[in-house]
């Protein structure tokens, strides 16, 4: 190896190793025609790629415009989102390519249920918790709720970990929705 | 749109692809039939419309209607079967997506009722193409038959063209349904961009007007823009003065003749196009994606410029390299923008600083990085492509190669002047594309000497589509450089691998001479340079398939090379005297 070693090797004929910038997180939302395979289309551009997905949501939006709306939530350099702004603007049932993250005026939610099991004063203070995070008991046995939480990923992961040592068996998540703020649409 | 058609009839939906591509004026389908695709090649057979050439192997039927597409610069047409059909094309398909071909293939399917059932010759096409198309289709009901049919061609052609698939089931293809021309698609997310932004436009003319050392950088994408852009380019090359070079995809669109013209550039282009590209202080990019064999080390690559981007397809900009001035649009509306922009304002080049830029090149183009000891014992694979453009230069030839050391080479010793001239696998490196490219240009041009450039190792992947040369009497020439290695792979043994020829020498070839008359072709072979002219004459007036086996140094290089892990500064000349152990670093020998 030359003297050089400890520095990152940025020889490569490829792209990504002579990144140096910061990696960011953004939230997209893809407007697309809802049509057979475009989900497939979508993820299959992330793992083809080499993109990260750290969350997805998709469903119809418009019933009579058969579109759908994804939410995905993705990591990389600023070279690599807006590469992959640009790549999924490329697919044809894609409508609209909109970051919500560099838009900057978006509000994002998730919901999740989390389901503890427990008895006696554990069970009374994840109660307790649950209240304190507006979370709603949607099923109760005597040895197990099932709260259902909403709000911003942070919150939920909070709720989360309170939860943890009071007996969390099982969560499931949404991932994440986001809409504009303001009177304007996508 | 296409021409609107005559009624709207009740149809099969076999007889709807037929009918469809007819509206759509193809002349030639490419296909191999089976089971699946039965009704449609029943429609064929009825009509005298569409061509249907028989090939030997679904890849070379995606190959010939590459160079069908490319050569003409209309959609090339595919017609195969589903499973194994489908999976042949494949190969293609992807090479037809890398260097953006527009492409119609359509596949057969199971019935409906049998899709997800495992059933005989059953693949899921949209699911094993949709990475390797533009964009795919699964036809369900004949209701959507049409309107997917002319979609398709459209999405083909328009913006950054590239291959489409459309899967039809059998029991579409036998359903009854109402054919017409769709006058607009639903696809309404669907608007490449074409006309350029004039802001950006603007300060790219001012940029250029004020540059030193200014620099074109074009490649395939003016070919794709059609010959317009070519001629555009022209122009606004010779009104400002700079010097250009071009892509192994753009070869063409400037011509080979003209004093501007410094060659290509890249890991086998000229001393003085990479050397340019390096020192610049403006980069015109235009209808080119700065690949990695065109940048090199991507850190070191033309550090001192500002850089313009022209391309049609946004994620191409900024994907690889930084540019200052992105203008997305087609080539031929950007560039007649430019030039006309550059006219109005009256824009001129920096006399005295471009001046010393060409003196500059000069001196690089004095180094004669091409060179290459001649000889007279054995045939020099450069001497070879040399003579072969010197006897052929004045036909109106088109020229396709397979990929290796013959296709750096004839891109570096065959001079284009024209655009859709020269068809060669960029993208992808697909070895066994010229000859089947060559059948698909030779029925686009059927009284054009049409030659394949190949190497013994490539034109083996591919050989059997010499039979379907021979039974649509193309007269079509192979023009083999046989050096019995995989010449490229060799190379680069010897450069990073330590001259261990790993599997790289071909232990057992045919015949070439024998085996082009078991198949009703006409062989030549070819031992010494002084035996070559004549051969190669001999070659161009036989007007029958000609396989010509020309024997040439087994151990020649391809230089200039600009090593892995390189900066387009960093070249190694064939005669230059840089041991080549030197040249690589170990991080170099991780790199392909």
């Amino acid at each position: 190896m030359n003297a050089n070693a400890n520095i990152p090797s940025s020889t490569s004929h490829y792209p990504t190793a002579t990144n140096v910038q910061k990696p960011e997180t953004h939230t997209l939302s893809v407007l697309v025609d809802n049509e057979p395979g475009v989900l497939a289309r979508v993820i299959g551009l992330f793992s083809g790629r080499g993109y990260n997905i750290e969350s997805l949501t998709v469903s119809e939006t418009e019933h009579a415009k058969h579109q759908s709306l994804i939410t995905v939530v993705t990591t990389g350099t600023p070279m690599v989102i807006e590469q992959i702004k640009n790549q999924l603007d490329r697919l044809v049932p894609v409508h609209r390519v909109v970051d919500m993250t560099l838009s900057g005026r978006s509000i994002e939610r998730e919901l999740a249920m989390v389901k503890v099991r427990g008895k006696g004063d554990e069970r009374v203070e994840a109660l307790r918790l649950a209240d304190a995070f507006r979370a709603r008991v949607i099923d109760a046995t005597t040895e197990s709720f099932i709260f259902e939480i909403t709000g911003k990923s942070e919150k939920i992961e909070q709720f989360v970990a309170l939860m943890l040592p009071l007996g969390l068996v099982e969560v499931s998540r949404t991932g994440i929705v986001a809409i504009a703020r303001g009177p304007d649409t996508m | 749109m296409t021409k609107e058609t005559a009624s709207t009839r009740e149809m099969t939906g076999a007889e709807m692809v037929i009918q469809a591509l007819a509206d759509q004026g193809v002349k030639h389908l490419f296909g191999y039939p089976g089971g699946a695709v039965l009704p449609i090649y029943d429609a064929l057979f009825a009509q005298k419309a569409v061509r249907h050439i028989l090939v030997r192997h679904e890849q070379g039927a995606v190959h010939a209607a590459e160079g069908y597409a490319r050569s003409t610069g209309k959609v090339g047409c595919v017609l195969v079967t589903s499973g194994p059909g489908a999976t042949n094309a494949v190969t293609g398909l992807t090479d037809a997506l890398c260097d953006s071909i527009p492409l119609v293939c359509i596949t057969g399917q199971v019935p409906t009722h049998l899709i997800g059932n495992d059933a005989f010759q059953e693949c899921d096409t949209v699911g094993i193409t949709r990475p390797c198309t533009k964009h795919n289709y699964l036809v369900k009901r004949v209701e959507d038959l049409p309107r997917i049919l002319h979609e398709a061609f459209h999405i083909a052609a328009s913006g950054r063209p590239g291959p489409v698939v459309i899967d039809i089931p059998k029991d579409v293809q036998f359903a009854t349904g109402t054919y017409s021309v769709p006058k607009e698609f639903p696809h309404t997310g669907y608007h490449p961009k074409v006309k350029g932004d004039s802001a950006a436009i603007k300060a790219a003319v001012e940029l250029m007007a004020r540059a030193k050392k200014p620099i074109f950088y074009t490649g395939g994408g003016v070919i794709n823009s059609g010959k317009h852009a070519s001629q555009l380019l022209r122009e606004l090359v010779k009104t400002t003065g700079f010097p250009i070079t071009s892509t192994l995809m753009g070869l063409g669109a400037f011509p080979a003749a003209d004093p501007q013209w410094m060659g290509m550039l890249g890991m086998h282009g000229t001393l003085e196009a990479n050397m340019a590209m390096h020192d610049c202080d403006v980069m015109i990019c235009v209808g080119a994606r700065f690949d990695d064999r065109i940048t090199g080390r991507i850190d070191a690559f033309s550090p001192g410029s500002k850089k313009i981007h022209i391309d049609i397809d946004p994620s191409s900009i900024n994907k690889n390299i930084h540019v200052d001035i992105p203008v997305v649009g087609d080539c031929a509306h950007v560039l007649e923008d430019m030039l006309h922009l550059w006219k109005a304002e009256k824009k001129q080049a920096d006399k005295k600083a471009l001046g010393d830029w060409w003196k500059q090149i000069d001196k690089w183009r004095a180094r004669k990085s091409l060179a290459y000891r001649a000889s007279n014992e054995v045939i020099k694979p450069q001497y070879a492509i040399q003579r072969l453009f010197e006897l052929t230069k004045d036909k109106d030839t088109y020229i396709t190669t397979e990929v290796g050391q013959h296709q750096m080479w004839a891109a570096q010793f065959y001079h284009f002047n024209e655009p859709n001239r020269w068809m060669t696998s960029g993208g992808l490196g697909t070895m066994g594309y010229g000859l089947p490219a060559s059948v698909g240009v030779q029925l686009a041009h059927p009284k054009s000497l049409v030659i394949d450039i190949a190497g013994e190792a490539s034109v083996q992947m591919t050989m059997q589509e010499l039979s379907t040369a021979v039974q649509y009497r193309l007269p079509i020439k192979i023009f083999i450089l046989n050096n019995s290695y995989m010449g490229m792979v060799r190379q680069w043994q010897e450069l990073l691998h330590g001259s261990r020829y790993s599997e790289s020498y071909s232990e057992a070839l045919p015949d070439f001479v024998k085996l082009a008359e078991a198949m009703h072709a006409v062989g030549i072979r070819c031992e010494k340079p002084g035996d070559l002219d004549h051969a190669i004459k001999e070659m161009i007036d036989i007007d029958r398939t000609v396989l010509f086996d020309c024997v040439v140094d087994q151990k020649e290089n391809c230089f200039p090379m600009i090593p892995s892990g390189k900066a387009h500064n960093e070249m190694i000349l064939g005669d230059s005297g840089v041991s080549l152990d030197d040249a690589i670093t170990e991080e170099g020998k991780m790199l392909v």
